[in-house]
């Protein structure tokens, strides 16, 4: 068995407006270890960009537990969390979010800037490398195509080597092609021993994953491993990083 | 270190990749800067030309004004009052050796406007009705001919002696000596013309003429009293004593026991110094207060600026946050940024103010006037400073309210 990497414990959260209060998620408990691909799938307003908040360290719960690789989390201060979000985790959104009018290198770099560990330029061409955008990394983010663009944000999200890399909707702005290849990239990845949570709403994007857990109102009402048969492998073999 | 260089390429990058913007808001920066380097450099410029045109005129000069005014203020006919008791026997009584025994040479005073005719030729001009020992006291000389002597100011000679500027307007090259000009109708022979001077204290000394007191007092004036009067003392070092000796004459001449009574006010140079440097200084201190003016109203801009970019990065600040930055993070690559701009703003604002003052000079030399260049590394120091420190005064608010944002909330926005 895997060490556990993430584990959530009757995780509720509440949000307040004037006078209603209304519950994203409630009672949730889950456990996820080091090195598995899990789809968090359900339909909107099911509160699995909330979830994935809560566990990228984003936003906090308003009660519950949540242990990460052991330590309890939700005591630290901000700052912290910030410290945590930049060497742990890893994000890749649905639109990307490239700074404009700057290169690719320098938005896979960006992370760097805010690291207490140092680390050169070359940990940044590396990822770049390893999603196979190496020959882009001088063009601008308004030069190059919405695959490149989510690609170029993968390797942001790789280039302080996280523990965890969480993909939000990933697939939601490009065209089936670039889709499938961007899965590619984080199955690949996966295989080389990153643990990715992806959180989706459709099945043909979850099915990339080994484990599914899904969401319904706030609650998880279904939690079980992908079987082979029906898990997505569309055999575009990346080129491996070395 | 690395946080620092990376926020200065980041912060110029953004200024660069919006070019018109940038230039619009670090305008009010420039403008606000230029303007005290302008300031500073023309008050410096003006301030040595008046000082040296001042002691061009002697060091050891004494002037009476006629009544009372306190030592650093502007006499009271600044204020157009007209104060009439100081007469040309007050000048004759301060010239008796006896009682006054430093005092080399006394020279009275009564001014006016008039127009000067020669043929078909008039200009307009100021008169000095003065004494015979004129440039003795003010260290001027006579170019062409002579100046009147004692006996055509004693009986009223009706001659006249042409400033170097309105000899050439009347007479163009022609000789002036022995022709006659009229002033109010009267004739008036031209005995001699003045070597040309300049201006002293913004008054051009080319552009007058002389006659004998008792002829421009009486017959064009109508008057008996003096403006003023000047005297030249032996030596530098029997100002002050020689200026006791000349208010006891005046006090006996008035009749007057209590120096608080007194109707007249003696100056040295260092009290014209004095007077010019204090309302240079003032004047000096309301421009700087305006240049200031336009710097607060540059940053409200920096700062109107700073809240729009904020607004319009909301998704990048989110961004940066989900990748790791801090709040401080967050807060002083805003302050860099606004930090940067009002600095750019700086650099600009010194260039250009330098410029227009180097301009102003040469301009100013080209007149004939003794104007210095004068940029204080001060005033660069105080400029860039300023301009750093508006940025951060006013991008201050902005940079806080880009911190302050949930990152969450900041991802969300479209």
């Amino acid at each position: 068995m895997e060490k556990i990497l993430i584990e959530v414990k009757h995780l509720h959260k509440d949000y307040k407006t004037e006078d209603v209060v209304t519950s994203v998620l409630r009672d949730i408990n889950l456990t996820i270890a080091s090195g598995e691909f899990v789809s968090i799938m359900g339909p909107s307003g099911s509160g699995k960009s909330t979830l994935m908040h809560i566990l990228g360290f984003l936003d906090r719960p308003t009660s519950g537990d949540y242990l990460f690789e052991g330590i309890n989390m939700l005591e630290f201060e901000d700052d912290t969390l910030a410290a945590i979000r930049n060497e742990r985790i890893g994000f890749v959104f649905q639109s990307f979010n490239l700074l404009p009018r700057t290169t690719v290198l320098d938005n896979v770099k960006l992370p760097l800037l805010y690291s207490r560990k140092s680390r050169d330029e070359q940990a940044a061409v590396k990822a770049l490398e390893s999603v196979g955008l190496a020959h882009r990394m001088n063009y601008f983010t308004n030069q190059i195509s919405g695959g490149e663009k989510q690609r170029a944000a993968i390797a942001r999200a790789l280039v302080n080597n996280p523990s965890v890399i969480f993909a939000d909707e990933p697939t939601g702005n490009l065209d089936s092609r670039s889709g499938k290849a961007v899965m590619d990239i984080l199955q690949t990845l996966n295989e080389q021993g990153h643990t990715i949570i992806l959180v989706t709403h459709e099945m043909d994007t979850a099915r990339h994953g080994k484990r599914l857990v899904r969401l319904k109102d706030g609650q998880i009402v279904g939690d079980s491993a992908i079987p082979d048969r029906i898990r997505a492998h569309d055999g575009v073999e990346l080129q491996k990083t070395k | 270190m690395k946080e620092f260089f990376e926020s200065f390429r980041l912060a110029v990058g953004a200024l660069l990749s919006r070019k018109g913007r940038s230039f619009l808001t670090i305008l009010g920066i420039v403008i606000g800067v230029a303007g005290v380097i302008i300031i500073v450099a023309l008050g410096a410029g003006a301030q040595s030309l008046v000082l040296s045109q001042i002691t061009n005129l002697g060091t050891n000069l004494l002037g009476i004004l006629p009544g009372k005014s306190n030592e650093t203020g502007p006499p009271a006919a600044v204020f157009g009052v007209q104060v009439t008791t100081l007469t040309a026997a007050d000048a004759a009584a301060i010239a008796d050796k006896n009682r006054a025994p430093h005092v080399m040479a006394v020279a009275a005073f009564a001014r006016g406007n008039v127009t000067a005719v020669w043929r078909d030729s008039s200009v307009d001009t100021n008169f000095s009705a003065t004494q015979a020992s004129f440039p003795r006291v003010q260290n001027v000389s006579v170019e062409q001919g002579r100046f009147f002597d004692e006996r055509e100011e004693r009986v009223g000679a009706p001659v006249i002696v042409l400033g170097s500027e309105v000899a050439d307007e009347l007479f163009g090259g022609s000789p002036a000596i022995g022709e006659v000009v009229k002033i109010k109708q009267l004739p008036f022979q031209v005995i001699g013309v003045m070597k040309k001077q300049g201006s002293i204290a913004f008054e051009n000394q080319d552009d007058q003429v002389f006659i004998p007191l008792t002829v421009g007092q009486r017959q064009i004036l109508g008057i008996n009293h003096l403006q003023f009067i000047r005297l030249k003392v032996d030596d530098a070092a029997n100002l002050q004593s020689t200026r006791g000796d000349v208010e006891q004459i005046l006090r006996e001449q008035h009749g007057i026991l209590d120096s608080d009574n007194d109707d007249f006010s003696v100056r040295d140079l260092a009290d014209a110094i004095n007077v010019l440097t204090s309302i240079t200084d003032g004047l000096r201190l309301f421009l700087v207060a305006m240049a200031g003016i336009a710097l607060v109203v540059g940053g409200i801009g920096i700062m109107n600026i700073m809240l729009v970019t904020v607004a319009e990065r909301t998704r990048e600040i989110g961004l940066r946050k989900s990748l790791g930055a801090t709040k401080g993070n967050i807060r002083n690559q805003f302050l860099f940024e606004s930090g940067t701009v009002t600095l750019a703003g700086g650099f600009v604002g010194i260039i250009f103010g330098s410029l227009v003052s180097y301009a102003v000079a040469l301009v100013a030399r080209r007149l004939g006037y003794e104007w210095a260049f004068i940029i204080s590394p001060l005033s660069i120091i105080m400029a860039v400073g300023v301009s750093i420190l508006t940025g951060i005064v006013f991008g201050l608010y902005p940079a806080f309210k880009a911190a302050k944002l949930d990152p969450i909330e900041a991802l969300r926005y479209e």
